[in-house]
């Protein structure tokens, strides 16, 4: 209000308010600013804490030591690979089961039911797939249980408390997310483009790698990427199902492990950002390739 | 539609189908299990259980103090869902209704917390709450937990926002309401299936939001999760019939939400963070 009260600069013009509410700041405005100020303070500001906090080592020394220390122990820096090895072929079997999946659910007419049974593990959370899977991988359980009834094995194999336990709970917590992700990029195509390939006497496969893959390209670069994240961070199953200490030792364990179990709040940060590099390199590494394929509208429509 | 009619197409379903089904059949024998456990009197290497019994239930809600975790677990969820819509809508209204300098960087920022997981960014976050002692406090919890929930809100709103035609607003105006009233008579009304089903989203996914509160609970701000995880952690230390029977409480707890959570939306909406962006 006080702003007003210079009045040789009203007089002039138009009112720094009505300046302003030109440009699109007026009271409406201000209503993002509650949300902006906390997004600021919860996590803008702890991720620069972290940042800067990961150059200032707890027992001092210069400030590169931290990223020093997690290259030079094989125990540190391996969990890079580790969890690499972990992620990225459950991000990309989840994505080549999802597609030819959502192509055949695309047509179906009662989506819904199958949509909510996948929705379940996301709901019930990493947690409680662990805990599900210790007993129903394990070497008593169901799963085992029915190989060795059919005859297809004849000892349980070892499937908990190895790196296939952590895979099979990325599995079922990974798979649904990838494949509802994949179905509405594929819903979002117009049909009728397929039909004018099918007209014109493509096959099945022509279609598909032709018509359909091209436009998707760019949504299951997306897609990719989310999935990808997402396993990148597995740390509850990875404890609960898998090796802590061994094969499954992913990075999100050792950044945990130094900032909470040994209280260097800066190593644990560092392993933070070492983290957030990773999964941004391959991230931008996805959608950079992108750039190669078609990009456009999918929606068909009549010009 | 295109039906082929070959038969190489129709392998290629029946192998589809076999694939869901193997992946469903799995899914629902996992489920399976963990329940059969919670009422096994004693099972070993049997198909099925020696017998039946229901006292997992009562020893587990003992042993874990499930009373006060649950009601933890609730007051966290109810005040996550009650601060993020406040905050969310808010500003989802003045992003949807007003195009200012800067407004882009602003959704980016919504954006990110959405797209990086949370064991990414919950370390550093876990770090600052800790030095400035609001870790392992309630409000610490339910402070990790909006970071991800307000950009949902805000996002998942947006659309919802656009497609209200601004003229009822002007007209409102017109009549002399303020913000304030606008928001109470015109707007809340009007956009509340929005809110509704943007709320219980936030509300299923804060159930299961594993990562942020373990990173910053303290013993007695724990969620059902959080406890859930210490319980299968410390395993052998307890009957595994008991975690089960625990396992299961929490399982009845988020289904009854996603139950009521799926009357409003799309199943797909639980997923898909918020409306996706398109593909540019």
């Amino acid at each position: 209000m006080d702003v007003l009260a210079h009045a040789p600069a009203v007089e002039q013009g138009p009112s720094l308010r009505q300046r302003l509410a030109a440009k699109g700041f007026d009271a409406v405005t201000l209503l993002v600013v509650p949300a902006a100020v906390f997004s600021l303070l919860l996590f803008v500001y702890p991720f620069a804490f972290g940042f800067v906090l990961s150059f200032e080592p707890k027992g001092g020394g210069e400030w590169l030591s931290n990223y020093r220390r997690f290259f030079s122990d094989p125990f540190l820096y391996e969990t890079i690979a580790k969890t690499l090895w972990l992620a990225i072929p459950v991000t990309l079997l989840n994505l080549l089961l999802a597609i030819p999946i959502a192509f055949r659910v695309r047509l179906m007419r009662h989506q819904r039911l199958l949509t909510t049974i996948l929705v379940l593990p996301i709901t019930l959370g990493t947690v409680l797939v662990a805990e599900g899977l210790l007993n129903y991988l394990g070497p008593q359980g169901w799963f085992n249980r029915t190989l060795m009834t059919l005859g297809l094995i004849s000892q349980p194999l070892k499937l908990v408390h190895n790196y296939w336990g952590v895979f099979a709970s990325l599995l079922i917590t990974g798979f649904p997310f990838t494949f509802l992700l994949t179905l509405s990029y594929v819903t979002g195509i117009d049909p009728a483009l397929e039909q004018a390939a099918a007209t014109l006497g493509a096959s099945a496969w022509q279609r598909f790698r032709h018509v359909y893959l091209p436009l998707l390209m760019p949504g299951l670069a997306i897609t990719f990427c989310l999935s990808f994240v997402q396993a990148f961070s597995v740390f509850p199953s990875a404890v609960l199902l898998g090796e802590p200490a061994g094969p499954t030792r992913v990075i999100s364990i050792a950044a945990a492990q130094a900032a909470f179990e040994e209280y260097d709040y800066s190593m644990g940060a560092a392993i933070a950002m070492i983290m957030g590099v990773v999964q941004l390199a391959i991230v931008v590494a996805v959608l950079a390739s992108r750039g190669l394929f078609y990009r456009g509208p999918a929606s068909g429509a009549k010009g | 539609m295109i039906r082929d009619t070959t038969l190489g197409a129709k392998l290629w379903a029946a192998a589809v189908w076999a694939t869901v089904g193997f992946f469903v059949v799995n899914l629902l024998a996992m489920i399976a299990t963990v329940v059969t456990s919670s009422f096994a009197t004693r099972w070993l290497g049997t198909w099925l259980p020696a017998g039946w019994t229901t006292r997992w239930y009562s020893s587990a809600w003992s042993e874990f103090q499930l009373w006060d975790v649950l009601m933890v677990t609730f007051q966290v969820i109810g005040a996550v869902v009650f601060i993020s819509g406040v905050l969310g809508v808010t500003a989802a209204y003045a992003l949807a209704r007003r195009d200012f300098p800067g407004k882009k960087l602003l959704v980016l920022l919504f954006l990110l917390p959405l797209m990086i997981p949370s064991m990414t960014f919950g370390i550093p976050l876990a770090t600052v709450l800790y030095q400035t002692g609001l870790a392992g406090t309630f409000w610490g919890v339910v402070a990790a937990n909006l970071v991800p929930t307000v950009p949902f809100v805000i996002l998942v709103m947006i659309p919802f926002i656009e497609q209200i035609d601004p003229k009822i607003e002007a007209a409102a105006r017109v009549f002399g309401a303020n913000t304030f009233k606008l928001f109470v008579h015109v707007l809340l009304p009007l956009l509340m299936p929005g809110i509704l089903a943007a709320l219980l989203l936030v509300l299923v996914r804060t159930i299961a939001m594993f990562e942020l509160t373990f990173l910053v609970a303290g013993p007695t701000s724990q969620t059902l999760v959080v406890a859930l995880y210490y319980a299968v952690f410390a395993a052998g230390v307890r009957a595994v019939q008991s975690i089960d029977a625990m396992a299961v409480i929490y399982m009845v707890t988020t289904l009854v939400w996603l139950i009521i959570a799926l009357r409003f939306v799309n199943p797909t909406q639980i997923v898909t963070r918020a409306k996706q962006q398109p593909a540019h």
